[in-house]
């Protein structure tokens, strides 16, 4: 097929993907806007089959049929809860095959003097990014579906390691390029950026994982655009760029909404907590428990009632529960919204993503920043399995570590009621003086149960 | 190298569109962008056939890599736009 017409092909799904994620904008454009970015790679696919450089069809039919298949199945199985691992997988593939396919253009060979240098630059670019991406990616993976413990797994000067390792593999990389013959510094490259990547994501906490996730998309976009500067491929640099930018703008929502920054995120550092705060101190006499009645007989006087997600939610998996009790109180007359902090769960979006597969409509999920002025208006606000982030001590105290992490300012309603296991403290390790307030009443036990509870005794009342 | 400088101006554009495009994203959609674009990042599937149709029987090693990038690549593709579809399916407005 002629060379030009190839590119126009390809200038075309580049546009699609962008109306794609143009459709993104908007939920109500937003399935449209998939289709468009579907069509778009369809087309990228069909034009790249037809290109003259294709000579045989045999295992290009295999590795289709079996990724699809395996593709599919995934998508179909998969539970809404466990969407992080999904994309967690789903980066590490990306990066996976941006290394193979850099890998396999460097055996393909072939470089002369005059545009070599700037190919086997980027394949070694392509394969320390891909590789990083790929191992990383498969530990975040197990960190997620707690195969590795969330805890942060490191041993003593693994940062002077990383920076052997990150060395060695850019040596390696010049030596690629100074001799492009001998493949033993490919596989040096592989095997160090291969370790790199375990060792990157390893010491990363569970709470940080939104952000790694982010950043670990964002490195599969930038392997991809790696890699067609390989072959001098226009749509592989457009898509793998703004892929790229996705995952930046992504990981910087996250680190804002943590108060942390991406540097402490990446190396395992948690802000100095001052003086250590003794959970007994702060909850001791203070606390007071209540009922599934009671919670529902005081429900039921209530105008204004806001419910706080978090991502004990998503473990007992309580989504439809809660919007059953949701519609039981707006049948009472009452208002209901849910207020959502941008790290609840484990990746940006998780908890609206577990609403919506629940029926709750969009415009009920109300962000951080809009929803904070109305907490003083609110009669009852229902915490479920949320914890750091209702943490009124991040805005009070200035010793705390998680001080001036923003939170949502549940502490202000009416009455705020606390659906949890026990009083054991969240990620950040902290206990939370929220708990102990005297408008705060805990409801002990599983989350999914107690909400049940309180839908059949409002039930019952009406 | 004219090439190259073209193909880096085009790299450069394209991080700032797409800085500019998501921006506009809204939380409520943050995780079916993730995973739209994990599927969009499955383009390598280009560069994955190119290596994997290459007809060479002389140098299986490359038929065989490009093969595994193809089959990784399409997981992306296949499985990113549907779990995507099937999440933004459950956001459409009940009229």
């Amino acid at each position: 097929m002629n060379e030009s017409f190839l590119d126009l092909a390809y200038l075309v799904a580049a546009a699609l993907f962008i109306l794609g994620i143009k459709g993104l904008t908007r939920p109500r454009t937003a399935v449209r806007g998939n289709m468009l970015s579907a069509s778009g790679m369809l087309l990228a696919v069909v034009v790249t089959l037809l290109d003259k450089n294709v000579l045989s069809y045999e295992w290009i039919i295999g590795g289709i049929a079996l990724g699809g298949i395996l593709g599919a199945i995934l998508a179909t199985r998969i539970q809404m809860t466990a969407i992080p691992q999904m994309v967690a997988l789903l980066n590490g593939f990306g990066g996976g095959a941006s290394l193979a396919v850099a890998v396999a253009n460097y055996f393909q060979g072939g470089f002369n003097t005059e545009t070599g240098i700037i190919t086997l630059i980027a394949i070694g670019t392509t394969v320390l990014i891909g590789a990083v991406t790929l191992t990383g990616s498969m530990v975040a993976f197990g960190k997620l579906q707690e195969i590795i413990s969330g805890q942060s797994i490191g041993f003593p000067g693994m940062k002077l390691v990383n920076a052997v390792l990150l060395a060695t593999a850019i040596y390696a990389i010049v030596m690629v390029i100074i001799n492009p013959t001998d493949a033993s510094w490919v596989y040096v490259l592989i095997a160090t950026a291969s370790i790199l990547g375990l060792f990157l994501v390893l010491p990363i906490g569970g709470a940080d994982m939104p952000v790694v996730i982010a950043l670990l998309n964002s490195y599969s976009g930038i392997a991809a655009a790696s890699a067609g500067f390989i072959m001098g491929n226009t749509v592989l640099i457009v898509t793998g760029s703004l892929v790229g930018a996705s995952g930046i703008i992504l990981t910087r929502i996250m680190c804002v909404a943590m108060n942390r920054s991406l540097f402490n995120v990446l190396f395992g550092v948690m802000a100095e907590g001052g003086e250590t705060i003794d959970a007994d101190e702060v909850y001791e006499g203070k606390v007071k428990s209540t009922s599934p009645d009671e919670v529902a007989m005081m429900l039921e006087t209530a105008r204004r009632v806001v419910i706080i997600p978090g991502y004990g939610m998503a473990m007992a998996q309580a989504q439809h529960a809660v919007r059953e009790m949701a519609n039981a109180i707006e049948e009472m007359g009452a208002n209901v919204e849910y207020a959502i902090h941008p790290v609840a769960g484990r990746m940006p979006g998780h908890m609206n993503v577990l609403l919506a597969e629940a029926e709750v409509p969009y415009d009920k999920l109300v962000e951080m920043d809009r929803i904070n002025p109305t907490f003083d208006q609110t009669d009852i606000a229902i915490v479920i399995g949320a914890n750091d982030v209702t943490n009124p001590m991040a805005r009070e105290d200035k010793g705390s570590p998680i001080y001036g992490m923003p939170i949502l300012n549940v502490d202000k309603a009416k009455t705020v009621i606390v659906v949890k296991r026990s009083l054991s403290p969240g990620f950040a390790g902290l206990p939370n003086p929220l708990f102990a307030m005297d408008n705060t009443l805990m409801l002990f036990g599983d989350g999914k149960q107690a909400v049940v509870e309180i839908t059949q005794a409002l039930k019952e009342a009406r | 190298m004219e090439t190259l400088v073209l193909l880096l101006l085009l790299f450069v554009i394209s991080l700032f569109l797409g800085i500019e495009l998501i921006t506009k994203v809204p939380a409520t959609l943050h995780t079916p962008l993730m995973s739209g674009s994990n599927a969009i990042s499955g383009i390598t599937i280009v560069g994955a056939i190119l290596a994997a149709g290459n007809g060479d029987g002389n140098n299986q090693l490359v038929t065989i890599l490009g093969f595994i990038a193809l089959t990784l690549a399409t997981i992306n593709v296949v499985g990113g736009y549907l779990v995507t579809n099937r999440m933004l399916a459950m956001f459409k407005r009940k009229d």
